[in-house]
């Protein structure tokens, strides 16, 4: 999958994410999390699952979670890069 | 002489405030309270440093604390609750000496036996006369109880009135008489009504509260302590309050009438009393302004010492007359000890108040919360700190099931016996990571920052800095 825009999913609502991609050579990850001390690890390995199914391979991912659970996360991340693939 | 004093300064300069007291104060006005920095100012314009702070409680209106921490006019801090920006700054090692978190009933017998020593006592007066004679009921500060300054003026070395209400003498009623004020002074305001009232005193609508407020009222529904005479207390939290209003169609199909409410009054426990549901209300602190219209003018609704609310040595204290309170919970855990101090990162955002003694007291110690917030579940392994012992803690009501203290088996078996959803607390554990996952257990820091007593002045826990 080709990142040709910028695009974003999600909200910064409590229990939600808002996930930003934008196009970019390799994968640069930068999460913010109100829970990042507890669960980072699991957020960043959630979004490059997502990116590898998708096969992206060059993407600027922001992440700013509000305490997301997995699925949701994951949902966030697939519907933010297919728009900023202008797949929809 | 005369104990009125034309100025602050001159109230403290009579009251020979020096270098290295103990000086209280109380927190009816809430984040309202304009008193404590007041003093703090001026002590600190008059080259005061090394003060002990023994609050009641510290708001995040308070948070010009920080400089006087900064600058050595305060070096220590007693209290039984604290949040916002003095907090924060605690939790990254502001303070040199740990602050000493004690419940409300441990601070008034701490004060009371005299292991803690007050020098001067600041008692925000919403309402005084020249002589000393003062309440919480009338004036522009108007806040009702004054429950926790009642220790403190019977026992501190000097007592100073701070009132912008000045009223002929006598005052009426003197809840603090002038038998135990020195001075009094007058200044252009004490407080902010509008910060008195508690962010969290509405009941609320949201469906995971209702829920857990429901069956909260069920569980107390088939402990069978409802019965004639039943009393109680609830937090302020939405879904405590909540509890009420399922309490109350319950008392009516039983005919029954509860005999006292207690604790930090809000005007949903007002309008049970006005309706009937219960009998009296036990006030040590007025939630909102409801509360504070019906302690000034409805004698079923009574002031009451925190000493007598709460504390665990005096002859007797109300928190032994519950039958039941519902309390909230930052964290619980699987021996059922409950965290009121710290959030999961181990920040500083709260305290005992009196958690810890009510549930020693009560029949029935209900934890509500919900299983999970956010992403973090609400039953954790360990808590990051015991600001309640499991052992007086019986049951723990969320909205997807209720776990019982394994030492409750007669109460595990009649909430099953009424169909209630009813775990083994490691299940509730699992349920809630099943939807969240397994949050990493996060390292804290080695430097205590807060010690936590129990009631009776044993060390209950220790609270360790954030990263240094």
């Amino acid at each position: 999958m080709n990142i040709i825009r910028t695009a974003a999913c999600g909200t910064l609502e409590s229990s939600d994410a808002l996930i930003t991609v934008a196009p970019g050579d390799g994968l640069q990850i930068s999460i913010q999390s109100v829970v990042l001390r507890q669960f980072g690890a699991q957020i960043e390995a959630s979004v490059r699952d997502v990116l590898r199914e998708l096969e992206v391979t060059g993407a600027i991912i922001t992440v700013e979670d509000r305490g997301a659970v997995d699925c949701v996360l994951r949902a966030r991340c697939e519907t933010a890069l297919r728009r900023a693939a202008k797949e929809e | 002489m005369t104990k009125l004093k034309s100025t602050l300064r001159s109230a403290l300069e009579a009251a020979g405030l020096t270098s290295g007291m103990t000086v209280s104060f109380h927190h009816h006005l809430r984040n309202g309270d304009h008193v404590l920095n007041m003093v703090l100012d001026e002590a600190a314009a008059m080259g005061i440093k090394n003060l002990t702070l023994q609050a009641s409680s510290i708001f995040p209106v308070h948070a010009p604390l920080i400089g006087h921490i900064q600058s050595g006019v305060v070096t220590g801090i007693e209290t039984a609750y604290m949040s916002g920006p003095v907090a924060d700054a605690i939790s990254h090692a502001l303070l040199a000496r740990p602050v000493v978190f004690r419940s409300h009933g441990g601070r008034a017998q701490a004060i009371a036996s005299g292991r803690v020593h007050i020098d001067i006592a600041f008692i925000a007066a919403p309402c005084a006369d020249c002589a000393g004679n003062l309440n919480g009921l009338y004036g522009p500060a108007a806040c009702g109880s004054l429950g926790y300054a009642f220790t403190d003026a019977r026992y501190a070395d000097c007592v100073v009135a701070i009132t912008d209400h000045l009223v002929p003498y006598p005052a009426a009623p003197a809840s603090i008489d002038e038998t135990q004020v020195d001075y009094v002074v007058q200044v252009p305001c004490i407080g902010d009504p509008g910060g008195i009232v508690s962010g969290t005193t509405s009941v609320t609508r949201d469906p995971v509260g209702l829920r857990i407020a429901e069956y909260a009222a069920q569980v107390m529904a088939s402990s069978g302590l409802l019965q004639e005479g039943f009393s109680f207390q609830t937090g302020a939290g939405g879904a405590s309050l909540a509890v009420t209003e399922y309490l109350k169609p319950l008392l009516r199909a039983r005919g029954i009438t509860a005999g006292f409410g207690m604790g930090g009054i809000t005007g949903a426990m007002v309008d049970m009393l006005e309706n009937g549901y219960v009998r009296s209300l036990l006030d040590v602190q007025c939630f909102d302004l409801r509360a504070v219209a019906s302690i000034r003018d409805n004698p079923a609704h009574q002031e009451i010492p925190a000493l007598r609310y709460a504390a665990p040595i005096a002859r007797g204290s109300a928190v032994d007359q519950l039958s039941c309170v519902v309390l909230g919970a930052t964290e619980i855990d699987v021996d059922f000890n409950v965290n009121v101090h710290t959030d999961s990162s181990g920040v500083i955002l709260g305290g005992s108040g009196g958690h810890s003694d009510t549930a020693a007291g009560a029949q029935l110690t209900m934890i509500v919360a919900p299983l999970m917030r956010a992403r973090l579940p609400i039953v954790v392994d360990r808590v990051g700190c015991i600001s309640t012992p499991g052992s007086t803690v019986d049951v723990l009501v969320t909205q997807r099931g209720i776990a019982v203290h394994p030492a409750r088996r007669e109460l595990r078996d009649a909430l099953v016996a009424a169909h209630l959803p009813v775990y083994d607390i490691h299940a509730l554990r699992d349920m809630a990571r099943r939807i969240t996952g397994t949050p990493a257990v996060l390292p804290h820091g080695h430097r205590v920052v807060g010690v936590v007593e129990y009631r009776d002045g044993s060390l209950l826990d220790q609270i360790f800095a954030l990263d240094e």
